[in-house]
C-alpha cells in the first residue's frame, strides 16, 4: 500500500497502527468502527484525526490504548505490539502513553481532592513516598497553570470547565509520559478558554517533549495543532498528508467537503452553497466499495465495485480516492515537478 | 434604516434567584429587528444569549424576574394573557433550539407533532394539516416525507431531527423565527446544510430570524447584523461586514483572535484570552470584561461604560478606549 518508493523515509515512528480493525456489537448488529486503518506517529509529531461523530477517531484513540479490543490488526508503540500484551506488561506500557478526554469535568472524580486525582497516578505506578508525589503534583500542577496551593485540596466542582480541562491535563502528565491521545480536548469549552487550552498544549508538547495523537471534528482547532492530519469517514481512512499542504490541496473529495463547510469568521467569505446533500450512511452498513460514494459528487460504477487503497498523490500525501481532486500523473524519478508543496512538507517538519 | 421595526427589546433585565443571590442573566438590553432582517446574537456560555432569547418568548423560569418591554409586531409581549400568547407563539413568533432531541416529543410522530401545530394555529382539516405537513418536510429537505410522517424521533438522525425541528417553526409562516444554537450539536458538514436551509426559506419566506451561537464563523456570512453580549449585556452591535472590519470592543476584537484560522500554519500561537467570564452572582463595579481586557485602565475599573454610537447610528460600542478603526479600511 504505502510502498512507494518516493515517500520519505520513515521517520522513526512512536506509534505504528498496522491494518487496525475494531468492530462491535450493538444490538445483535456488527458495527464496524474502524476498518483496516493504518497510520504512523513520529516521534515529537502532533498527528491531527478528523472526522465527524459516528466516524470512528475516538475507537481508533482507545484501540491504541488496548481499551477496546482490536479484531485484528497490530499497535506498536515504541516498536512493541500493544495488541499481544497483557496484565503487568501492558500497565507498565500505559504509563507512557496517556489519555485526555473531551468533557474535562466528566472525568474527574467529583469527591476526590485534585491534590489527589493528579497523584493517583502516581500511586499505581507505585511512587511511594507521599512527599515525592506532592512533589511532582506541584511541578506539573504549577507548568499548567495553576497554583498548586490554592488547588491540590479543592474539589472538581470549584473550579470552571477550562479549569478541569488544566487538571487533567496535569494528571496525564504527571507520570511523563511520552504521547498523549487528546480526544476532543476543547470541544466542550468556549472559544476563549479553547485559545489558552490549545496554546497550554503546544507549551507542554514543547516542554515535555511529547508526541500527540489530536482527535477532533473541529478542522481548523486541528489544523492549528497538527503536523499531519490524517481525515477518516466511516471507519476508514481517507486522506493523510501534511496539514498546510492537505488544507491547501485535498485529494478526497471528503476532505474538500469538511474544509468547505467550515464557517469562516469573515462576512466577505461566502459560504459555499452546493453542499452535497445527505448524511454518513450508518456504520452498521457501510456502502461497498468506497464509504463515501453516497455522497461524493465525483462517484461513479467503479467507487461501487471497488474500494480505494491509500496511494500517494503528492509527497508525503496519500488519498483513498479512484477520482482524486490531485491529478496523480506519475512523477519522473527524481524530477521535483511539485516543489512547492515539498517546501511546504519540509518547513513544516523542520 | 428605514425598515419597519418588527421586534424591539426595551431595556430588557432578568434576574434569576439563585442560592449564592441574585444572578443577572441579562442586563439592560436594547435590540431592535426589522422585518425580514437577520440578527446574529454572539457569546460564549453564560454570557446571557438564551436568556435574552426566553425574555423575548415569554419562556423564562418561574421565578425569573423580567424587566423591560419587549414589543413584537405592534404588542408588548409582556402584557398579553397566556392564551393570547399561547396563539403568538408557534404562529407568528417560533423557535429552533439546540437539541432537537429534547425539542422534540419522543412518545408522539413526526406527524402528529407537525399536524398538531398546524390545526392549531391555521385551523386545517385533518387532511389538508397532513397534506401540508408532507409538503413541509420535502420543503426542509426530508426525503420520501409521506413516511417520515408516521416515524418516531428517534428514528431520524441528528441532523433529520433538526429539519423536522425547523419544519415545525415554519409551520405556521412566522413573522420571527428565533434559532437557538441550532447547529451546535451537529457535524460541521450537517452544520453548513441546516444554516443553508435556514437561509434559504427565510429569503424566500421574507421571515425576519435572531441567530444565536457562539461561533462568529456561522454569523459571519448569513446575518445582516450582529450583537456581541458578554456578562449579559450587548457590548457591541453593527451590521456583519462592519462588526468584523471595524470593531471597537475589545472583546470582540479578542473573540475573533482566539478563533483558530484554517489559513494560518500550523503552531500558530493563538492570542487566547485570559481569565474568564465573571461570576454572574458577583457583579463587577466597572466594565464587566475589564479584568481580562489589555486596554483597560483607570476609567474602566470603577464605571460601567454605555452603549456609544461610532462612526454610524447602526454601529454602537460599550467601550471607554474603543479600538480605533484601522487605517486604509475605507468607511
Amino acid at each position: 500500500m504505502m510502498q512507494d518508493s518516493r515517500q520519505s523515509p520513515p521517520r522513526d515512528p512512536l506509534l505504528k497502527v498496522e491494518h487496525l480493525v475494531v468492530e462491535y456489537a450493538v444490538g445483535g448488529r456488527i458495527v464496524h468502527a474502524v476498518s483496516d486503518v493504518s497510520l504512523e506517529v513520529a516521534r515529537g509529531e502532533t498527528l491531527g484525526l478528523v472526522g465527524e461523530s459516528g466516524c470512528g477517531k475516538s475507537t481508533l484513540g482507545r484501540a491504541v490504548l488496548q481499551l477496546r479490543q482490536a479484531v485484528s490488526g497490530r499497535v506498536l508503540f515504541d516498536g512493541r505490539d500493544l495488541t499481544a500484551m497483557r496484565g503487568d506488561s501492558l500497565r507498565k506500557m500505559r504509563q507512557r502513553v496517556q489519555l485526555i478526554f473531551q468533557d474535562p469535568i466528566a472525568s474527574l472524580n467529583p469527591r476526590r481532592r485534585i491534590g489527589d486525582i493528579i497523584a493517583e497516578p502516581l500511586v499505581i505506578a507505585g511512587v511511594e513516598n507521599p512527599k515525592k508525589r506532592k512533589q511532582l503534583v506541584c511541578e506539573v500542577l504549577s507548568a499548567v497553570g495553576l497554583d498548586p496551593d490554592l488547588v491540590i485540596g479543592r474539589l472538581p466542582h470549584e473550579f470552571s470547565g477550562g479549569q478541569c480541562q488544566r487538571i487533567c491535563i496535569a494528571r496525564a502528565l504527571v507520570l511523563n509520559p511520552e504521547f498523549i491521545i487528546c480526544d476532543e480536548p476543547v470541544s466542550a469549552l468556549d472559544v476563549s478558554i479553547r485559545a489558552q487550552i490549545l496554546n497550554l498544549l503546544e507549551d507542554m508538547k514543547a516542554r515535555f517533549g511529547l508526541t500527540l495523537l489530536f482527535i477532533a471534528h473541529d478542522l481548523a482547532v486541528v489544523k492549528a495543532v497538527s503536523d499531519r492530519v490524517a481525515v477518516m469517514y466511516l471507519g476508514r481512512l481517507c486522506e493523510v498528508g501534511p496539514s498546510e499542504q492537505l488544507f491547501a490541496s485535498p485529494a478526497h473529495p471528503y476532505t474538500a467537503l469538511l474544509i468547505e463547510a467550515i464557517p469562516v469568521p469573515d462576512p466577505d467569505v461566502r459560504p459555499a452553497e452546493s453542499m452535497p446533500v445527505g448524511e454518513p450512511p450508518s456504520p452498521i452498513a457501510p456502502p461497498s466499495g468506497c464509504r463515501f460514494r453516497t455522497r461524493c459528487p465525483r462517484a461513479d460504477q467503479r467507487c461501487t465495485d471497488e474500494a480505494p487503497e491509500l496511494r500517494l498523490v503528492a509527497p508525503d500525501q496519500f488519498a483513498a480516492c479512484h477520482h482524486p481532486l490531485i491529478a496523480t500523473t506519475p512523477v519522473a524519478p527524481g524530477s521535483n515537478s511539485s516543489a512547492g508543496l515539498g517546501s511546504a512538507a519540509r518547513s513544516l517538519r523542520a | 434604516m428605514t425598515e419597519t421595526t418588527l421586534l424591539s427589546v426595551e431595556d430588557v433585565a432578568v434576574d434569576l434567584p439563585t442560592p449564592r443571590g441574585n444572578l443577572r442573566a441579562v442586563d439592560h438590553v436594547d435590540l431592535t429587528i426589522g422585518v425580514g432582517r437577520t440578527l446574529g446574537i454572539v457569546g460564549e456560555s453564560g454570557c446571557g444569549k438564551t436568556m435574552l432569547s426566553r425574555a423575548i418568548l415569554q419562556l423564562l423560569p418561574k421565578k425569573a424576574k423580567l424587566s423591560g418591554r419587549v414589543m413584537f409586531d405592534g404588542q408588548d409581549l409582556a402584557q398579553l394573557d397566556p392564551e393570547r400568547l399561547r396563539k403568538l407563539r408557534g404562529r407568528s413568533l417560533a423557535v429552533v433550539f439546540q437539541d432537537p432531541m429534547t425539542s422534540l416529543n419522543p412518545v408522539l410522530t413526526i406527524g402528529t407533532q407537525l399536524i398538531e401545530t398546524l390545526q392549531e394555529h391555521l385551523e386545517l382539516d385533518s387532511h389538508a394539516a397532513k397534506q401540508r405537513s408532507a409538503e413541509l418536510l420535502a420543503a426542509v429537505g426530508i426525503p420520501a416525507p409521506e413516511q417520515r410522517l408516521a416515524q418516531y424521533p428517534h428514528h431520524l438522525s441528528g441532523g433529520m431531527r433538526q429539519r423536522v425541528a425547523i419544519a415545525i417553526a415554519l409551520s405556521c409562516e412566522p413573522k420571527l423565527l428565533i434559532a437557538d444554537e441550532p447547529t451546535t450539536a451537529l457535524d460541521v458538514t450537517i452544520q453548513a446544510q441546516i444554516l443553508d436551509l435556514l437561509a434559504r426559506e427565510q429569503r424566500r419566506r421574507h421571515m425576519a430570524m435572531i441567530l444565536i451561537t457562539h461561533d462568529l464563523g456561522v454569523v459571519a456570512g448569513r446575518t445582516d447584523e450582529v450583537a456581541v453580549m458578554y456578562a449579559g449585556r450587548v457590548v457591541e452591535r453593527a451590521p456583519t461586514a462592519v462588526l468584523f472590519k471595524k470593531m471597537h470592543m475589545p472583546y470582540t476584537e479578542a473573540l475573533l483572535a482566539a478563533i483558530p484560522k484554517i489559513h494560518a500554519a500550523p503552531h500558530t500561537y493563538l492570542p487566547a484570552i485570559s481569565g474568564r467570564p465573571p461570576d454572574p452572582t458577583r457583579p463587577i463595579q466597572g466594565c464587566s470584561f475589564s479584568p481580562r481586557c489589555g486596554y483597560a485602565a483607570g476609567l474602566c475599573f470603577g464605571a460601567k461604560p454605555v452603549l456609544t454610537v461610532a462612526e454610524s447610528l447602526d454601529h454602537q460600542f460599550a467601550c471607554f478606549h474603543p479600538i480605533p478603526a484601522p487605517a486604509g479600511v475605507d468607511a
